[in-house]
Protein backbone atom coordinates (compact mmCIF):
# COMPACT_ATOMS: atom_id res chain seq x y z
CA UNK A 1 0.00 0.00 0.00
CA UNK A 2 1.36 3.18 -0.48
CA UNK A 3 2.47 5.24 2.43
CA UNK A 4 0.21 8.34 4.11
CA UNK A 5 3.41 10.04 3.59
CA UNK A 6 3.08 9.69 -0.47
CA UNK A 7 -0.46 11.02 -0.43
CA UNK A 8 -0.09 13.85 1.75
CA UNK A 9 2.05 14.88 -1.08
CA UNK A 10 0.04 14.30 -4.09
CA UNK A 11 -2.46 16.65 -2.23
CA UNK A 12 0.33 19.43 -1.82
CA UNK A 13 1.39 19.00 -5.29
CA UNK A 14 -2.10 19.00 -6.61
CA UNK A 15 -2.25 15.89 -8.38
CA UNK A 16 -6.32 15.05 -8.22
CA UNK A 17 -5.73 11.89 -10.40
CA UNK A 18 -2.77 10.76 -8.38
CA UNK A 19 -5.39 11.26 -4.84
CA UNK A 20 -7.80 9.45 -6.29
CA UNK A 21 -5.90 6.31 -7.26
CA UNK A 22 -3.65 6.19 -4.16
CA UNK A 23 -7.11 6.69 -1.87
CA UNK A 24 -8.86 3.70 -4.22
CA UNK A 25 -5.45 1.59 -3.49
CA UNK A 26 -5.58 2.32 0.20
CA UNK A 27 -9.31 1.76 0.04
CA UNK A 28 -8.69 -1.89 -1.33
CA UNK A 29 -6.44 -2.70 1.03
CA UNK A 30 -8.50 -2.02 3.88
CA UNK A 31 -6.98 1.20 5.45
CA UNK A 32 -9.45 3.00 8.07
CA UNK A 33 -10.48 5.73 6.14
CA UNK A 34 -10.50 8.09 9.14
CA UNK A 35 -6.61 7.49 8.87
CA UNK A 36 -6.70 7.99 5.16
CA UNK A 37 -8.23 11.70 5.56
CA UNK A 38 -6.18 13.01 8.70
CA UNK A 39 -3.08 11.14 8.28
CA UNK A 40 -2.95 11.75 4.34
CA UNK A 41 -5.09 14.09 3.25
CA UNK A 42 -5.54 16.95 5.69
CA UNK A 43 -2.10 16.13 6.77
CA UNK A 44 -1.16 17.33 2.77
CA UNK A 45 -3.81 20.26 2.93
CA UNK A 46 -1.84 21.31 7.07
CA UNK A 47 1.16 21.50 4.97
CA UNK A 48 -0.26 23.54 1.85
CA UNK A 49 -1.94 26.21 4.68
CA UNK A 50 1.31 27.82 5.91
CA UNK A 51 2.89 27.67 2.67
CA UNK A 52 0.66 29.92 1.39
CA UNK A 53 0.70 31.76 4.48
CA UNK A 54 4.76 32.16 4.00
CA UNK A 55 3.98 33.09 -0.23
CA UNK A 56 6.11 29.58 -1.06
CA UNK A 57 2.64 28.75 -2.83
CA UNK A 58 0.45 30.92 -4.70
CA UNK A 59 -3.59 30.73 -5.09
CA UNK A 60 -4.15 28.78 -7.80
CA UNK A 61 -1.62 25.97 -6.50
CA UNK A 62 -3.71 26.69 -3.17
CA UNK A 63 -6.92 25.39 -5.70
CA UNK A 64 -5.41 22.90 -6.93
CA UNK A 65 -4.63 20.85 -3.62
CA UNK A 66 -8.06 21.39 -1.61
CA UNK A 67 -9.65 20.55 -5.37
CA UNK A 68 -7.45 17.46 -4.90
CA UNK A 69 -8.36 16.63 -1.70
CA UNK A 70 -11.61 17.17 -2.18
CA UNK A 71 -11.81 14.51 -5.19
CA UNK A 72 -9.60 11.92 -2.48
CA UNK A 73 -12.42 12.78 0.57
CA UNK A 74 -15.36 11.65 -1.99
CA UNK A 75 -14.04 8.38 -2.35
CA UNK A 76 -13.61 8.00 1.60
CA UNK A 77 -17.00 9.63 2.30
CA UNK A 78 -19.50 6.66 1.56
CA UNK A 79 -17.38 4.53 3.58
CA UNK A 80 -17.60 6.12 6.55
CA UNK A 81 -21.26 7.73 8.72
CA UNK A 82 -21.92 11.24 9.08
CA UNK A 83 -20.77 10.63 12.51
CA UNK A 84 -17.59 9.43 11.49
CA UNK A 85 -16.46 12.21 9.83
CA UNK A 86 -14.17 14.04 11.28
CA UNK A 87 -14.88 17.94 11.80
CA UNK A 88 -13.31 20.37 14.28
CA UNK A 89 -16.38 22.46 14.37
CA UNK A 90 -18.75 24.29 12.06
CA UNK A 91 -17.90 27.61 10.53
CA UNK A 92 -21.10 29.98 9.04
CA UNK A 93 -19.46 32.00 6.66
CA UNK A 94 -21.07 34.68 4.09
CA UNK A 95 -19.81 38.42 2.85
CA UNK A 96 -22.14 40.82 4.24
CA UNK A 97 -25.25 42.44 3.28
CA UNK A 98 -24.88 44.70 0.15
CA UNK A 99 -21.71 43.65 -0.56
CA UNK A 100 -20.88 40.77 -3.65
CA UNK A 101 -17.56 39.68 -3.33
CA UNK A 102 -17.12 36.27 -3.49
CA UNK A 103 -13.65 35.45 -4.26
CA UNK A 104 -11.97 35.90 -1.26
CA UNK A 105 -14.79 34.32 1.06
CA UNK A 106 -14.82 30.82 -0.94
CA UNK A 107 -10.81 30.97 -0.77
CA UNK A 108 -11.16 31.30 2.99
CA UNK A 109 -14.37 28.38 3.03
CA UNK A 110 -11.73 26.24 0.96
CA UNK A 111 -8.74 26.72 3.43
CA UNK A 112 -11.26 25.75 6.64
CA UNK A 113 -12.82 23.14 5.24
CA UNK A 114 -9.33 21.29 4.14
CA UNK A 115 -8.33 22.10 7.80
CA UNK A 116 -11.06 20.08 8.40
CA UNK A 117 -14.24 22.19 9.60
CA UNK A 118 -17.23 21.72 8.44
CA UNK A 119 -18.22 24.71 6.45
CA UNK A 120 -21.71 26.11 5.96
CA UNK A 121 -21.53 28.81 3.01
CA UNK A 122 -24.27 31.10 2.87
CA UNK A 123 -22.66 33.15 -0.32
CA UNK A 124 -22.92 36.66 -1.40
CA UNK A 125 -25.26 39.66 0.36
CA UNK A 126 -26.31 37.78 3.84
CA UNK A 127 -28.17 40.05 5.69
CA UNK A 128 -27.90 39.69 9.58
CA UNK A 129 -31.06 37.61 10.20
CA UNK A 130 -29.59 35.33 7.48
CA UNK A 131 -26.52 34.91 9.60
CA UNK A 132 -28.34 34.49 13.17
CA UNK A 133 -31.10 31.67 11.14
CA UNK A 134 -27.67 30.11 9.85
CA UNK A 135 -26.36 29.73 13.44
CA UNK A 136 -29.46 28.28 15.04
CA UNK A 137 -30.13 25.71 11.77
CA UNK A 138 -26.30 24.66 11.69
CA UNK A 139 -25.65 25.34 15.44
CA UNK A 140 -22.21 26.82 14.73
CA UNK A 141 -19.38 27.55 16.54
CA UNK A 142 -18.05 30.82 14.29
CA UNK A 143 -19.37 33.06 12.04
CA UNK A 144 -17.15 33.57 9.77
CA UNK A 145 -17.96 37.39 7.65
CA UNK A 146 -16.37 38.81 4.73
CA UNK A 147 -16.82 42.29 3.26
CA UNK A 148 -14.49 44.02 0.64
CA UNK A 149 -15.89 47.44 1.00
CA UNK A 150 -16.08 50.38 3.26
CA UNK A 151 -19.66 50.88 2.82
CA UNK A 152 -20.46 46.93 3.65
CA UNK A 153 -18.41 46.90 6.19
CA UNK A 154 -20.68 47.98 8.85
CA UNK A 155 -22.65 44.90 8.26
CA UNK A 156 -20.19 42.87 10.32
CA UNK A 157 -21.17 45.64 13.52
CA UNK A 158 -24.87 44.82 12.45
CA UNK A 159 -24.82 41.18 12.57
CA UNK A 160 -22.63 41.16 15.79
CA UNK A 161 -25.18 43.26 17.48
CA UNK A 162 -27.66 41.00 16.10
CA UNK A 163 -25.86 37.84 17.40
CA UNK A 164 -25.37 39.18 20.93
CA UNK A 165 -29.01 40.02 21.15
CA UNK A 166 -30.23 36.74 20.22
CA UNK A 167 -27.96 35.88 22.72
CA UNK A 168 -26.18 33.35 20.23
CA UNK A 169 -23.25 31.28 21.79
CA UNK A 170 -20.94 31.48 18.89
CA UNK A 171 -18.02 33.14 18.22
CA UNK A 172 -17.40 35.88 15.37
CA UNK A 173 -14.74 36.56 13.14
CA UNK A 174 -14.42 38.88 10.29
CA UNK A 175 -12.03 39.83 7.14
CA UNK A 176 -11.63 41.61 3.78
CA UNK A 177 -9.54 44.09 2.16
CA UNK A 178 -11.03 46.83 4.42
CA UNK A 179 -11.34 45.37 7.14
CA UNK A 180 -8.62 45.60 10.27
CA UNK A 181 -7.89 44.53 14.04
CA UNK A 182 -8.58 47.36 14.76
CA UNK A 183 -12.00 47.33 13.49
CA UNK A 184 -12.31 43.51 14.55
CA UNK A 185 -12.09 45.05 18.12
CA UNK A 186 -14.38 48.06 18.02
CA UNK A 187 -17.25 46.16 16.77
CA UNK A 188 -16.84 43.60 19.79
CA UNK A 189 -15.77 40.49 16.90
CA UNK A 190 -13.52 37.45 18.28
CA UNK A 191 -10.66 37.71 15.97
CA UNK A 192 -9.90 38.87 12.64
CA UNK A 193 -7.66 37.06 9.59
CA UNK A 194 -5.41 38.89 6.90
CA UNK A 195 -5.87 36.54 4.62
CA UNK A 196 -7.37 33.19 4.45
CA UNK A 197 -4.54 30.90 5.97
CA UNK A 198 -4.48 32.53 9.03
CA UNK A 199 -8.56 32.36 9.24
CA UNK A 200 -7.85 28.71 9.56
CA UNK A 201 -5.31 29.07 12.35
CA UNK A 202 -7.78 31.63 13.38
CA UNK A 203 -10.99 28.89 13.69
CA UNK A 204 -8.42 26.18 15.46
CA UNK A 205 -7.38 28.70 18.20
CA UNK A 206 -10.65 29.62 19.00
CA UNK A 207 -12.27 26.28 19.35
CA UNK A 208 -9.40 25.89 21.38
CA UNK A 209 -9.59 27.60 23.74
CA UNK B 1 -5.92 57.31 -23.69
CA UNK B 2 -7.34 58.35 -20.01
CA UNK B 3 -5.17 58.17 -16.89
CA UNK B 4 -6.46 58.34 -13.78
CA UNK B 5 -3.77 58.56 -10.90
CA UNK B 6 -4.75 56.09 -8.19
CA UNK B 7 -2.65 56.60 -5.35
CA UNK B 8 -4.89 59.81 -3.39
CA UNK B 9 -7.18 56.47 -1.88
CA UNK B 10 -7.58 56.80 2.15
CA UNK B 11 -7.42 52.82 2.22
CA UNK B 12 -3.71 53.62 1.57
CA UNK B 13 -2.17 54.03 4.81
CA UNK B 14 -0.06 57.36 4.11
CA UNK B 15 -3.33 58.84 2.72
CA UNK B 16 -5.31 57.76 5.50
CA UNK B 17 -3.26 59.33 7.61
CA UNK B 18 -2.76 62.46 5.77
CA UNK B 19 -6.63 62.82 5.76
CA UNK B 20 -7.14 61.88 9.50
CA UNK B 21 -4.59 65.15 10.06
CA UNK B 22 -5.30 66.79 7.60
CA UNK B 23 -1.60 67.48 5.94
CA UNK B 24 -2.56 69.60 2.89
CA UNK B 25 0.89 69.07 2.02
CA UNK B 26 1.42 65.94 1.62
CA UNK B 27 -1.64 65.40 -0.34
CA UNK B 28 -0.95 68.42 -2.57
CA UNK B 29 3.03 66.09 -3.43
CA UNK B 30 1.14 62.98 -4.42
CA UNK B 31 -1.41 65.24 -6.56
CA UNK B 32 1.46 67.08 -8.31
CA UNK B 33 3.76 63.87 -8.90
CA UNK B 34 0.71 61.79 -10.47
CA UNK B 35 -0.09 65.14 -12.92
CA UNK B 36 3.21 65.28 -14.04
CA UNK B 37 3.31 61.73 -14.36
CA UNK B 38 0.77 62.24 -17.04
CA UNK B 39 -2.63 61.60 -14.80
CA UNK B 40 -5.37 63.37 -16.54
CA UNK B 41 -7.68 62.68 -13.54
CA UNK B 42 -6.86 62.63 -10.03
CA UNK B 43 -8.66 60.11 -8.44
CA UNK B 44 -10.10 61.02 -4.84
CA UNK B 45 -11.26 58.53 -2.22
CA UNK B 46 -11.87 59.38 1.37
CA UNK B 47 -13.85 55.21 2.07
CA UNK B 48 -12.45 54.58 5.37
CA UNK B 49 -13.99 58.08 6.84
CA UNK B 50 -17.14 56.29 8.38
CA UNK B 51 -19.77 59.46 8.89
CA UNK B 52 -16.91 61.89 7.73
CA UNK B 53 -16.70 60.89 4.39
CA UNK B 54 -18.32 63.88 2.92
CA UNK B 55 -16.23 66.44 4.60
CA UNK B 56 -12.90 64.66 3.79
CA UNK B 57 -13.73 64.35 0.12
CA UNK B 58 -14.71 68.03 -0.47
CA UNK B 59 -11.20 69.01 1.27
CA UNK B 60 -9.41 66.27 -0.77
CA UNK B 61 -11.01 68.09 -4.17
CA UNK B 62 -9.95 71.58 -2.99
CA UNK B 63 -6.63 70.24 -1.98
CA UNK B 64 -5.54 68.64 -4.92
CA UNK B 65 -7.11 71.18 -6.98
CA UNK B 66 -5.26 74.07 -5.21
CA UNK B 67 -1.82 72.65 -6.95
CA UNK B 68 -3.11 71.03 -10.26
CA UNK B 69 -4.64 72.14 -13.00
CA UNK B 70 -6.73 68.77 -13.50
CA UNK B 71 -10.22 67.09 -12.72
CA UNK B 72 -10.82 64.99 -9.84
CA UNK B 73 -12.58 61.22 -10.06
CA UNK B 74 -14.97 60.96 -7.00
CA UNK B 75 -14.79 58.10 -6.06
CA UNK B 76 -17.16 57.31 -3.50
CA UNK B 77 -20.71 54.93 -4.12
CA UNK B 78 -22.47 57.56 -1.23
CA UNK B 79 -24.27 60.69 -3.25
CA UNK B 80 -23.82 62.74 -0.31
CA UNK B 81 -20.46 62.73 -0.86
CA UNK B 82 -20.13 63.21 -4.60
CA UNK B 83 -22.30 66.52 -4.12
CA UNK B 84 -20.15 67.59 -1.40
CA UNK B 85 -17.07 66.98 -3.74
CA UNK B 86 -19.07 68.29 -6.79
CA UNK B 87 -19.80 71.53 -4.80
CA UNK B 88 -16.29 72.85 -4.64
CA UNK B 89 -15.15 70.89 -8.11
CA UNK B 90 -13.13 72.90 -10.65
CA UNK B 91 -14.10 71.22 -14.30
CA UNK B 92 -15.52 68.45 -15.31
CA UNK B 93 -15.54 65.36 -12.48
CA UNK B 94 -15.25 61.82 -13.17
CA UNK B 95 -17.41 59.68 -11.39
CA UNK B 96 -15.95 56.39 -9.50
CA UNK B 97 -18.72 54.60 -9.85
CA UNK B 98 -22.30 53.46 -10.98
CA UNK B 99 -23.16 50.37 -11.38
CA UNK B 100 -26.06 47.73 -11.91
CA UNK B 101 -26.75 47.41 -7.94
CA UNK B 102 -30.30 49.09 -7.41
CA UNK B 103 -29.74 50.74 -4.47
CA UNK B 104 -26.03 52.56 -5.93
CA UNK B 105 -28.04 53.04 -9.12
CA UNK B 106 -30.82 54.63 -7.76
CA UNK B 107 -29.03 56.63 -5.60
CA UNK B 108 -26.30 58.08 -8.30
CA UNK B 109 -28.65 58.63 -11.55
CA UNK B 110 -29.89 62.13 -9.79
CA UNK B 111 -26.81 63.11 -9.56
CA UNK B 112 -25.27 62.87 -12.62
CA UNK B 113 -28.82 62.62 -14.68
CA UNK B 114 -28.67 65.25 -17.52
CA UNK B 115 -24.88 66.78 -16.60
CA UNK B 116 -21.64 67.16 -18.56
CA UNK B 117 -20.42 64.55 -15.94
CA UNK B 118 -17.98 61.37 -16.62
CA UNK B 119 -18.96 58.03 -15.32
CA UNK B 120 -17.41 54.84 -14.87
CA UNK B 121 -20.20 52.27 -15.41
CA UNK B 122 -19.39 49.01 -13.43
CA UNK B 123 -20.65 46.14 -14.70
CA UNK B 124 -21.73 44.79 -11.41
CA UNK B 125 -25.71 44.05 -10.57
CA UNK B 126 -27.42 42.39 -7.75
CA UNK B 127 -27.38 39.15 -9.32
CA UNK B 128 -23.57 39.50 -8.00
CA UNK B 129 -20.54 39.30 -10.37
CA UNK B 130 -20.17 38.33 -14.00
CA UNK B 131 -17.76 36.17 -14.85
CA UNK B 132 -18.28 35.83 -18.67
CA UNK B 133 -17.85 38.06 -21.58
CA UNK B 134 -21.77 37.90 -22.26
CA UNK B 135 -22.68 38.87 -18.58
CA UNK B 136 -20.62 41.84 -18.61
CA UNK B 137 -22.13 42.47 -21.45
CA UNK B 138 -26.05 42.09 -20.57
CA UNK B 139 -25.16 44.42 -17.66
CA UNK B 140 -23.07 47.44 -19.82
CA UNK B 141 -26.26 47.20 -22.47
CA UNK B 142 -28.87 47.87 -19.21
CA UNK B 143 -26.37 50.94 -17.72
CA UNK B 144 -25.51 52.61 -20.71
CA UNK B 145 -28.82 52.75 -22.41
CA UNK B 146 -29.70 53.93 -18.21
CA UNK B 147 -27.68 56.60 -18.34
CA UNK B 148 -28.57 57.90 -21.85
CA UNK B 149 -31.92 57.71 -21.30
CA UNK B 150 -30.93 60.03 -18.56
CA UNK B 151 -29.10 62.68 -20.64
CA UNK B 152 -25.83 61.10 -20.14
CA UNK B 153 -23.39 61.85 -23.27
CA UNK B 154 -21.73 58.40 -24.63
CA UNK B 155 -18.70 60.29 -24.68
CA UNK B 156 -18.98 60.88 -21.36
CA UNK B 157 -19.46 56.76 -19.91
CA UNK B 158 -16.57 54.61 -19.11
CA UNK B 159 -17.58 51.34 -18.83
CA UNK B 160 -15.41 49.31 -16.47
CA UNK B 161 -16.08 45.36 -17.44
CA UNK B 162 -14.86 44.16 -14.34
CA UNK B 163 -11.59 42.27 -13.37
CA UNK B 164 -11.53 39.45 -11.62
CA UNK B 165 -8.13 37.61 -10.53
CA UNK B 166 -6.86 34.95 -13.41
CA UNK B 167 -5.66 33.17 -9.85
CA UNK B 168 -9.16 31.79 -9.41
CA UNK B 169 -9.82 30.80 -12.66
CA UNK B 170 -8.01 31.05 -15.84
CA UNK B 171 -10.87 32.07 -17.68
CA UNK B 172 -11.19 35.29 -15.75
CA UNK B 173 -8.34 37.16 -18.16
CA UNK B 174 -9.72 36.46 -21.28
CA UNK B 175 -13.46 36.72 -20.86
CA UNK B 176 -12.68 40.38 -19.52
CA UNK B 177 -10.82 40.80 -22.89
CA UNK B 178 -13.28 40.06 -24.95
CA UNK B 179 -15.83 41.78 -22.86
CA UNK B 180 -13.88 45.00 -23.96
CA UNK B 181 -14.01 44.00 -27.32
CA UNK B 182 -17.63 43.36 -27.06
CA UNK B 183 -18.38 46.67 -26.00
CA UNK B 184 -16.04 48.82 -27.40
CA UNK B 185 -17.79 47.37 -31.04
CA UNK B 186 -21.26 47.09 -30.00
CA UNK B 187 -21.64 50.56 -28.39
CA UNK B 188 -19.77 52.21 -30.63
CA UNK B 189 -18.53 55.71 -28.75
CA UNK B 190 -18.51 54.30 -25.82
CA UNK B 191 -15.29 53.94 -23.92
CA UNK B 192 -14.06 51.34 -21.50
CA UNK B 193 -11.52 51.40 -18.25
CA UNK B 194 -10.70 49.14 -15.33
CA UNK B 195 -8.50 49.41 -12.28
CA UNK B 196 -5.79 46.84 -13.11
CA UNK B 197 -4.63 45.21 -9.81
CA UNK B 198 -7.42 42.69 -9.59
CA UNK B 199 -6.38 40.68 -12.36
CA UNK B 200 -3.04 39.43 -10.09
CA UNK B 201 -4.16 39.11 -7.01
CA UNK B 202 -3.34 35.65 -5.57
CA UNK B 203 -0.26 35.75 -7.91
CA UNK B 204 3.43 36.48 -7.51
CA UNK B 205 5.18 39.54 -9.71
CA UNK B 206 1.92 41.01 -9.66
CA UNK B 207 3.11 44.15 -11.68
CA UNK B 208 4.16 42.28 -14.50
CA UNK B 209 1.15 40.71 -14.29
CA UNK B 210 -0.78 43.94 -14.55
CA UNK B 211 1.71 45.70 -17.53
CA UNK B 212 0.78 42.66 -19.72
CA UNK B 213 -2.95 42.70 -19.08
CA UNK B 214 -2.94 46.50 -19.91
CA UNK B 215 -1.02 46.06 -22.88
CA UNK B 216 -3.44 43.15 -23.85
CA UNK B 217 -6.67 45.16 -22.94
CA UNK B 218 -5.50 48.58 -24.91
CA UNK B 219 -5.39 45.90 -28.41
CA UNK B 220 -8.79 45.09 -27.49
CA UNK B 221 -9.70 48.60 -27.25
CA UNK B 222 -9.36 49.56 -23.53
CA UNK B 223 -8.88 53.43 -23.38
CA UNK B 224 -8.85 54.42 -19.92
CA UNK B 225 -7.00 53.19 -16.87
CA UNK B 226 -6.75 53.85 -12.95
CA UNK B 227 -3.18 53.19 -12.48
CA UNK B 228 -0.27 54.60 -10.39
CA UNK B 229 1.13 56.80 -13.37
CA UNK B 230 4.51 57.07 -10.83
CA UNK B 231 5.79 53.16 -12.10
CA UNK B 232 7.56 54.10 -15.14
CA UNK B 233 7.03 50.86 -16.57
CA UNK B 234 3.42 50.74 -16.92
CA UNK B 235 3.05 54.44 -18.68
CA UNK B 236 5.88 53.41 -20.98
CA UNK B 237 3.59 50.20 -21.90
CA UNK B 238 0.76 52.10 -22.36
CA UNK B 239 1.78 54.33 -24.62
CA UNK B 240 3.60 51.85 -27.14
CA UNK B 241 0.56 49.37 -26.72
CA UNK B 242 -1.28 52.84 -28.15
CA UNK B 243 1.15 53.33 -30.90
CA UNK B 244 0.67 49.29 -31.35
CA UNK B 245 -3.20 49.43 -31.29
CA UNK B 246 -3.51 52.33 -34.02
CA UNK B 247 -4.21 54.83 -31.90
CA UNK B 248 -1.23 57.09 -31.79
CA UNK B 249 -0.81 59.02 -35.00
CA UNK B 250 2.96 59.63 -36.70
CA UNK B 251 3.58 57.29 -33.64
CA UNK B 252 3.92 61.50 -32.30
CA UNK B 253 3.13 60.10 -28.41
CA UNK B 254 5.80 57.68 -28.46
CA UNK B 255 7.88 60.41 -29.88
CA UNK B 256 7.20 62.64 -27.42
CA UNK B 257 7.63 60.40 -24.15
CA UNK B 258 11.28 58.73 -25.75
CA UNK B 259 11.85 62.81 -26.12
CA UNK B 260 10.80 63.37 -22.31
CA UNK B 261 12.67 60.33 -21.23
CA UNK B 262 9.79 58.74 -19.92
CA UNK B 263 11.49 54.98 -21.48
CA UNK B 264 14.45 55.67 -19.17
CA UNK B 265 14.15 53.37 -15.96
Amino acid sequence: MVSFESLAQSVIAGREAQVKEQVQEMINAGADPLDVINQGLIAGMNIVGPRFKAGDMFVPEVLMSAKAMSAGIALVKPLMTDKELPSMGTIVLGTVKGDLHDIGKNLVGMLLESGGFRVVNLGIDIAPEAFVLAVKEYKADIVAMSALLTTTMLGMKDTIELIKEEGLNVKCIIGGAPVSKDYADKIGADGFAPDAASAVDLCKQLLSA
Amino acid sequence: MLIVGELINASRKAIGEAISIQDAEAVKKVAIDQYEAGANFIDVNAGIFVGKESEYLQWLVTTVQEVVDAPCCLDSPDPAAIQAALSVHKGTAMINSISMEKARYDALIPVIAGTDLKVIALCMSDEGMPETAEQRLKIADRLINGLVQNNMKIDNIYVDPLVQPVATNKTFGIEFLKAVEAISTEFKGVHTMCGLSNISYGLPNRKFINQAFAVMAIAKGLDGLIINPLDKRIMANLITAEMLSGRDDYCSNYLRAYRSEKFEF
